[in-house]
């Protein structure tokens, strides 16, 4: 008797995963009412799967019957797979008893396109209503918008979802072209300023009165497919600056190209996904977020891919030695957080534990910064003397030498090293 | 140097910390009664737990410290560490007797250890968030059991009451023999009699389970093969966010065993 579900949610959580958004951060959804569960701060990985991505949301497909053809996807048309689709009840039954037990933080709803968009898009809003209104649920909604869906539709979602979320997938219109011919970044960017609008006019109206909902709370995200067409970094990151410039996107996500067709337009089946280029990507938009890079200065046509063995912030420095060394005691905390080896949270506590004296080495290292590899860029109180100046290439050599197993072939795909 | 001796409560400590000042004590050695061994040549000195003069440090403290710090300062005490207590009793006389605003200085060795293990503390207390699987009994209590390095349970209230506002629940601290109980109104520490044990597979008797338990541990355990990406596998990763002493707690997990 378990058997139908069994394979339904095996069958429609196997292709929703390639949308590599896990993020249930970023809304301010309290449990007012004394309903069940709550959406603010940061949100809860609740376990990693095997690949080492955070699993905080159920994430699966309403169906994976689709009227589209897009050549990197799973369900596309085409595709003799297995076809499966919930009822309304089943998505929202799952979701509260994965809830309900600790499993999650929430729901990450997204579908095939069947018939047409808005008969999906309906039944999207239908199962996040239910879940808002009939269960009193306050946990994380990721709702997918379908592109081509009405206004109307969007508006109504955005009432019940704290984050929604269209792929660009291909990082330019000529590499989307040619996957997928009946899509467009047109057709991406009109629902994206729809909502983000509709955003700016709930907050203000909420400013001035308190009653007014919450619209998309978490704002938007989107996600590009690296890999699976030619273009460069430059183009990936420039396209996705773009993004976060003009529509406010909260996230993009970088996705690897897995290879599951043997479409010729395509990398073949069992050929490695790029997640060392994944991996520098995201630590790119890391720095254009956090660490007040501009994307010119990471990638221009000078350098128009991010070093397979260097993070690009040290790439960046090895590039720019003349701003470098940066005094310790005396920069200014954005020089601070430029230097290799240093984050964001061992700047602050420089600048903080600097007013209280000069620092040294010893307070440096136990501050929780990269010590061997920020010594090259930096002077501190008790600084060897400079007797000559290493170029960067010299500098490169030691690092690369000194931190052997952590740059070597290790399929990293997610954030730690700076 | 002098030896304090304290009995481990949090009043305790602040105690001995009154009690620096109160007998002019400079350099003070602050170890707990069951960390103590005891020596002929140095009786050391007993801290009587007292309340108002705990009362006092823990006000005076306040002064100094923003709400973040003093929750820090709560966090490290929790960590239950030998040398913890020590740089706790030695943090509070620094921050005593500096002017506002010294907890910025991580030059200082008891400011860094109070952050550092108070960060330790907040890492454990978030895994608990994270790795607690309620099973829901056949009575309709959501219940799990945990053994956290450190003495969490404290800090667990406000997420699980917040978030779980609608349904009963205990969260059973196996090591050191209390739990916490919801009751849809406010939650209390309890004791229960006869605790189950943590087996290596995370589960209470299928008697005493609600009748769609073993579907919902069947259908995690599903979802969480089937949104792996094989081609993406690295383990290494996956045991640097799940180190495998939390793998006990996981349902997802549990045909590892
Ligand atoms: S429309 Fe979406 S689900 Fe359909 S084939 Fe394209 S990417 Fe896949």
């Amino acid at each position: 008797m378990y058997e139908r579900i069994r394979e339904k949610l095996g069958i429609l959580a196997d292709a929703a995963k390639y949308d590599v958004s896990c993020s249930s951060s970023g809304s301010n959804r309290k449990n007012e009412n004394k309903g069940i569960g709550d959406a603010e701060g940061t949100g809860i990985c609740h376990t990693y799967t095997e690949d080492g991505r955070c699993v905080s949301l159920l994430k699966i497909l309403l169906t994976n019957h689709c009227i589209f053809d897009c050549a990197f996807c799973v369900s596309r048309r085409s595709n003799d797979i297995k076809r499966a689709a919930f009822s309304v009840e089943e998505v929202v039954e799952l979701t509260m008893n994965f809830y309900r037990r600790n499993y999650i933080e929430g729901l990450f709803l997204s579908s095939g396109i069947f018939k047409n968009a808005d008969y999906t898009m309906e039944r999207l809003v239908r199962i996040v209503k239910k879940l808002r209104q009939e269960e009193r649920f306050n946990g994380y909604i990721h709702l997918k918008t379908i592109p081509g869906a009405s206004d109307e539709l969007l508006r109504e979602a955005g009432l019940y979802a704290d984050r929604m979320s269209i792929n660009l997938e291909m990082p330019t219109e000529n590499g989307l072209k040619l996957l997928a011919p009946e899509k467009s970044h047109a057709e991406v960017k009109k629902p994206l300023k729809y909502i983000q609008n509709n955003i700016t006019q709930f907050e203000s109206e909420k400013a001035l009165i308190k009653s007014v909902p919450k619209f998309v709370p978490a704002g938007q995200s989107t996600q590009i497919v690296v890999g699976a067409t030619a273009e460069s970094d430059k183009e990936i990151m420039h396209t996705a600056n773009a993004f976060y410039q003009n529509f406010s996107l909260k996230r993009v996500y970088y996705s690897g190209y897995i290879p599951i067709s043997n479409d010729a337009r395509l990398p073949v089946i069992g050929s490695q996904p790029p997640l060392i280029r994944e991996n520098r990507l995201y630590q790119a938009d890391w720095l254009m977020r956090f660490y007040g890079f501009k994307v010119q200065e990471i990638l221009n046509d000078l350098h128009p891919n991010l070093e397979a063995d260097v993070d690009p912030k040290l790439s960046w420095a090895l590039r720019n030695l003349d701003q470098f060394p940066v005094d310790i005691n005396t920069a200014d905390y954005f020089m601070i957080l430029r230097v290799p080896g240093i984050g964001v949270a061992s700047a602050l506590k420089i600048v903080q534990a600097r007013k209280f004296g000069r620092l040294y080495e010893n307070h440096l290292r136990k501050l929780g910064i990269a010590f061997r590899k920020a010594r090259h860029f930096i002077r501190f109180a008790d600084s060897p003397m400079l007797l000559k100046e290493y170029e960067a290439g010299h500098i490169k050599g030691i690092i690369l030498s000194e931190s052997k197993s952590k740059y070597q072939a290790n399929p990293n795909n997610q954030l730690s090293l700076f | 140097m002098e030896l304090y001796i304290f009995d481990g409560s949090l009043e305790g400590l602040l105690t001995a910390v009154f009690e620096c000042y109160q007998r002019k004590s400079r350099v003070v050695k602050l170890v707990s009664e069951i960390h103590h061994v005891p020596d002929v040549f140095d009786a050391g000195f007993r801290v009587d737990s007292d309340r108002e003069k705990g009362k006092r440090v823990w006000k005076g403290l306040c002064r100094k410290l923003g709400k973040e710090w003093q929750l820090r300062f709560y966090k490290s005490f929790l960590s239950e560490q030998p040398e913890a207590f020590q740089h706790l009793l030695n943090f509070a006389r620094y921050i005593i007797d500096q002017p506002t605003g010294a907890w910025e200085n991580f030059a200082h060795p008891d400011v860094l250890a109070i952050s550092q293990t108070s960060q330790k503390v907040h890492r454990e207390k978030h895994r608990m968030e994270a790795f607690i699987r309620f099973q829901k009994t056949a009575d309709d209590i959501y219940y799990a059991h945990i053994e956290p390095d450190f003495d969490v349970l404290p800090l667990l209230p406000d997420h699980f009451q917040n978030r779980y506002a609608d349904q009963r629940w205990i969260i059973y601290d196996l090591k050191r023999k209390y739990g916490l109980y919801y009751d849809l109104e406010k939650t209390e520490e309890i004791e229960l009699d006869s605790a189950p044990q943590m087996s290596i597979v995370n589960a209470l008797p299928s008697d005493l389970l609600d009748s769609q338990e073993a579907l919902y541990t069947l259908l995690w355990q599903d979802y969480f093969k089937s949104t792996n990406i094989q081609a993406r596998k690295n383990m290494r990763l996956h045991v640097r966010h799940v180190p495998r002493r939390y793998w006990k707690y996981l349902s997802e997990k549990q045909d590892q065993f």
